[in-house]
């Protein structure tokens, strides 16, 4: 990718819709923080903030969407501005459903803050909502870098956040079981929590199209899979 | 429907038709095709591609012997059609050449009827016996040309009066009725407008049942809407061989992919 | 990308109105219209020159397409052409001139009571020299062809005496009568008497073109047929030989001939003959054709042969140029069909280069149709009164050429030549125009068939 293109308008045109991309990283990656921030300090006007600012990600969507559609069509690229061109389209796609997962976040934080707060279970959301965030940097930079290495260590890295799903599952479980006024709180906990690993999973895909944009293979070895609730039947004892 | 398309592009290895192995091309002092090996199969389309002066088009002419009449032309290394060496001493061009037919850049009919054009190929070969075989050799070959319902009625006005693309279906016409097992084709669309481009791409998909095609474009595009398989020549070498769909996609060589996305290479 | 940047900045640029010519447009416009002048003047220039040629040539030659002639009756007497009386053909084989001319002086005796006893000083001897010196001739033909009609009067048709159609040409005047041996005013006046008589009348001149050569006293009766049939002898077998030859050479150059140093000098060398002189071919026809190869000499085949060696080159060069705008893409469509080389040759290139070699053919064929200079050395210029026979055998009688005889006439005293020559240059012309106008005919057709 040293090489520039002999149409430098093309050149220019391609770099434009990955600097899009960036600052849509950018916002997605803000509005974690946020979300999660003001669901630990029940900052409702933060909470708000979130959700005003999705607004702007999926608008930014929707103009990296029309600007791939349209280098396509007049540009016809191949190879690797192809690929470019795809995975571009695709890691859009990814970060506005991030976007939207925060903004979920965010409703939900309203609501919460009207109960009385579980304990522990706050700060244990934000620290896995770092942990997605930091895996969404490390991402955009390997796409920037284009960097298979790290983008094979994200990928990895989704095992963690969903043992931490898995604990925050149990945990959710018990105290619901313990308590049952706890249940509405737990069930808006968990379905955050959900979508926080949810988040860990786009950034696990923006990883695959990195992976594919500089090798032009899908990567196909099955990655660590960690969220084992779907097989748990029984409560588990706390 | 789209998919039955794309599993019939991808076809599976058919059997090979040219099989080429260290063929070295000298232009008097100048290595013009260095070590060149590539397996060229039956009812494919194979395109070349490469920049201008790669070699691209000498290499497809070796293929039928038109180099032969350039006489500071010199061809090393095997080259065989079905097995048979082509450069055999025993081999005469000219029987060869009806084997392996050929179109070229420029729409070149012979200022003749449209009829005589067809029919030279035959006549010349003798493959046919009376008039009323000619006449059936003369519309079989205009119907596969894909021109027979535009010239039906004018089959003995001048080949020269039809339009560019016209002409150029008159060509492959003319090149299919010697019935060749191989058709080579040196950009057969580069003097025509995308109407009758897209005509003669439909054509050529048509005649991959029948015919092995090797086409040689500028257009990388065609290339990748023709072709099943696409060789990339750079500077007298084969860059790299292999599906289309792969080498448009993620070609393997830097040099391959700084050619296809348009980076000075 | 970066040469954009690294081009230097332009200038301020200026705001000039359209509607003012600027100096430097001024000058350019001036140096245009000063250049287009001359170009009209040289066109123009050139296009005098070739009317006064033209209007000289065709005021000197028309009137030897105009002859006079005079009628009168004559009695063939039987005591003078016929002693034995059995009208033997043998017996008339044997008549002379000398027979018949008395019977012409009785005629023109007549013709002098009748007409001229009122014209002072006018002899019968001066009447009688107003009749051509052919007269005689042309009677003992009459006589020799139709022995039955002997002592019958007939009426005959006489040339008239260079001078008296010179008179009716008004390349003779009372004037310039009264200086010349050769013609009194008194004949002219008797002439001016015939004429009101309807004895003498001036009328197109058939026996020009078909007439053999005559001799220095008898420009009224000398023709151009002998030199019309040499020049289209010779044409023949130009025609016939450097045709077939000149494309076979050109063909087997262009198309077959590799590469080497071989064909380079031989190509050099066809272009340098182009350029030799003409004279050098009649050198070599001279030694070869005659010394060597003891052809007679004056014959058409020689001229032929000579002119043959001179048209080749022409023939070749123009033959290859047109094998050569002949587009390689046809050669290739037929050679990628599977055709040899020569079926791509006889069947494509050399019908589409056939307009342009005919050309060259009968371009090559006008330069040997009007070319003297070789001819004079192989004996051509030669008097001949005799027609060649019919081909092949004429090829070898011997016989002139239209240029040469021209060069010929031009020799001769008697102004009457004068004129006759330029009336040779017409009729080599009209031959020139016409075979260029076949040539323009051909090419259009040949190229309309495409």
């Amino acid at each position: 990718m040293i090489e520039e293109h002999i149409s430098s308008v093309y050149d220019r045109e391609l770099e434009a819709v990955q600097a899009h991309i960036m600052k849509m990283g950018g916002l997605v990656e803000t509005a974690i923080l946020d979300a999660a921030t003001s669901l630990e300090n029940r900052d409702e006007e933060l909470a708000a903030a979130v959700r005003r600012q999705d607004l702007q990600i999926d608008e930014l969507e929707q103009r990296i969407n029309t600007e791939a559609a349209r280098l396509i069509a007049l540009r016809a690229p191949a190879a690797g501005d192809l690929r470019t061109v795809l995975t571009v389209m695709k890691i859009s796609g990814n970060l506005e459903r991030m976007g939207d997962y925060a903004k979920n976040i965010a409703k939900r934080t309203s609501v919460l803050a009207q109960m009385t707060p579980i304990e522990g279970a706050t700060s244990d959301l934000r620290r896995m909502a770092q942990a997605v965030e930091l895996m969404l940097k490390d991402a955009l930079d390997s796409y920037i870098h284009r960097d298979v290495d790290l983008a094979q260590d994200v990928r990895v890295r989704d095992g963690d956040v969903d043992q931490m799903y898995n604990a925050m599952f149990r945990q959710f479980l018990t105290y619901m079981m313990e308590d049952p006024r706890h249940i509405t709180g737990c069930m808006h906990l968990h379905f955050i929590a959900k979508n926080i690993e949810r988040m860990g999973d786009h950034v696990t895909s923006i990883a695959d199209q990195v992976i594919y944009l500089v090798s032009g293979e899908v990567p196909t070895e099955v990655r660590p899979k960690a969220d084992h609730t779907a097989f748990i039947t029984t409560p588990t004892e706390g | 429907m789209n998919d039955m398309r794309i599993v019939e592009r991808d076809v599976d290895t058919q059997a090979i038709k040219f099989d080429c192995e260290n063929v070295q091309v000298y232009y008097g002092d100048n290595h013009a095709i260095k070590d060149v090996n590539v397996r060229i199969e039956s009812n494919t389309v194979t395109a070349f591609i490469g920049p201008s002066g790669c070699g691209k088009s000498t290499f497809l002419r070796c293929l039928n012997r038109m180099n032969d009449t350039i006489d500071i032309c010199r061809v090393e290394g095997k080259l065989s059609l079905d097995g048979e060496n082509i450069y055999d001493r025993k081999v005469d061009p000219v029987q060869l050449r009806a084997k392996v037919g050929m179109v070229f850049q420029k729409p070149n009919p012979f200022p003749k009827s449209i009829y005589d054009n067809i029919a030279y190929g035959p006549r010349i070969h003798g493959l046919v016996d009376s008039k009323a075989d000619l006449d059936m050799v003369v519309e079989r070959s205009l119907r596969r040309g894909a021109i027979w319902d535009e010239v039906k009625d004018r089959l003995h006005a001048p080949g020269t009066g039809l339009s560019g693309g016209q002409q150029q279906r008159l060509c492959i016409a003319r090149a299919v009725a010697t019935e060749p097992e191989v058709l080579l084709m040196d950009e057969p669309c580069s003097a025509l407008d995308p109407i009758a481009t897209a005509q003669v791409e439909e054509l050529i998909e048509e005649l991959r049942t029948n015919f092995s095609v090797i086409i040689v474009t500028h257009s990388m595009q065609q290339a990748a809407r023709v072709s099943q398989r696409t060789a990339f020549f750079h500077l007298g070498e084969l860059v790299e061989f292999g599906k289309t769909g792969d080498i448009f996609t993620n070609p393997k060589d830097p040099r391959t992919e700084s050619y296809i996305t348009g980076r000075i290479g | 990308m970066t040469d954009v940047t690294a081009a230097p900045a332009s200038p301020a640029r200026k705001t000039t109105s359209l509607y003012e010519v600027s100096a430097r447009t001024r000058r350019r416009n001036a140096a245009e219209k000063r250049f287009r002048f001359y170009g009209l003047s040289a066109v123009l220039l050139g296009l005098m020159a070739l009317i006064v040629l033209l209007s000289s040539i065709l005021s000197q030659g028309m009137p030897a397409f105009r002859q006079t002639y005079v009628v009168m009756d004559v009695e063939l007497r039987a005591d003078k052409l016929d002693k034995n009386g059995n009208r033997d053909p043998a017996d008339m084989a044997k008549l002379t001139t000398f027979a018949v001319a008395p019977l012409i002086k009785q005629a023109t005796q007549t013709v002098a009571t009748e007409l001229g006893s009122d014209i002072e000083g006018l002899t019968d001897k001066m009447v009688g020299a107003m009749i051509s010196k052919e007269a005689p001739g042309q009677l003992l033909r009459f006589v020799r062809a139709n022995p039955e009609l002997i002592g019958t009067t007939q009426s005959f048709e006489f040339l008239a005496n260079g001078r008296i159609d010179g008179y009716f040409k008004g390349r003779v005047t009372h004037e310039s009568a009264e200086m010349d041996n050769n013609i009194s005013v008194q004949q002219l006046d008797l002439a001016d008497a015939m004429v009101a008589e309807g004895m003498m009348e001036t009328r197109f001149n058939w026996a020009f073109l078909t007439a053999p050569d005559a001799s220095d006293q008898r420009p009224e009766a000398a023709g151009l047929g002998v030199a019309i049939l040499g020049s289209l002898y010779m044409m023949m077998v130009v025609l016939c030989l450097a045709l077939p030859i000149g494309v076979a050479s050109s063909i087997y150059l262009e198309e077959f001939a590799p590469q080497n140093w071989l064909t380079d000098i031989i190509e050099v060398n066809i272009s340098n003959l182009a350029a030799v002189p003409s004279i050098v071919f009649g050198i070599l026809g001279l030694a070869i054709f005659i010394n060597f190869a003891h052809l007679p000499q004056s014959a058409p085949i020689v001229g032929g042969l000579v002119l043959t060696l001179m048209t080749l080159p022409t023939i070749i060069i123009s033959t290859r140029a047109a094998l050569k705008s002949v587009p390689p893409s046809i050669a290739d469509a037929a050679l990628g069909l599977g055709a040899s080389k020569m079926q791509t040759v006889f069947h494509h290139i050399l019908p589409l280069a056939m307009p342009g070699i005919l050309t060259g053919a009968i371009i090559g064929l006008a330069q040997a149709l009007g070319e003297t200079a070789p001819l004079l050395l192989i004996g051509m210029v030669a008097f001949v009164r005799e027609y060649p026979a019919a081909p092949p055998e004429g090829l070898f009688d011997p016989a002139t050429a239209l240029p040469v005889q021209v060069y010929n006439w031009t020799q001769r005293s008697d102004p009457a030549f004068f004129e006759r020559a330029s009336g040779a240059i017409i009729v080599l012309l009209v031959f020139l125009v016409l075979m260029n106008t076949l040539a323009i005919i051909l090419r259009r057709r040949f190229e309309r068939r495409w």
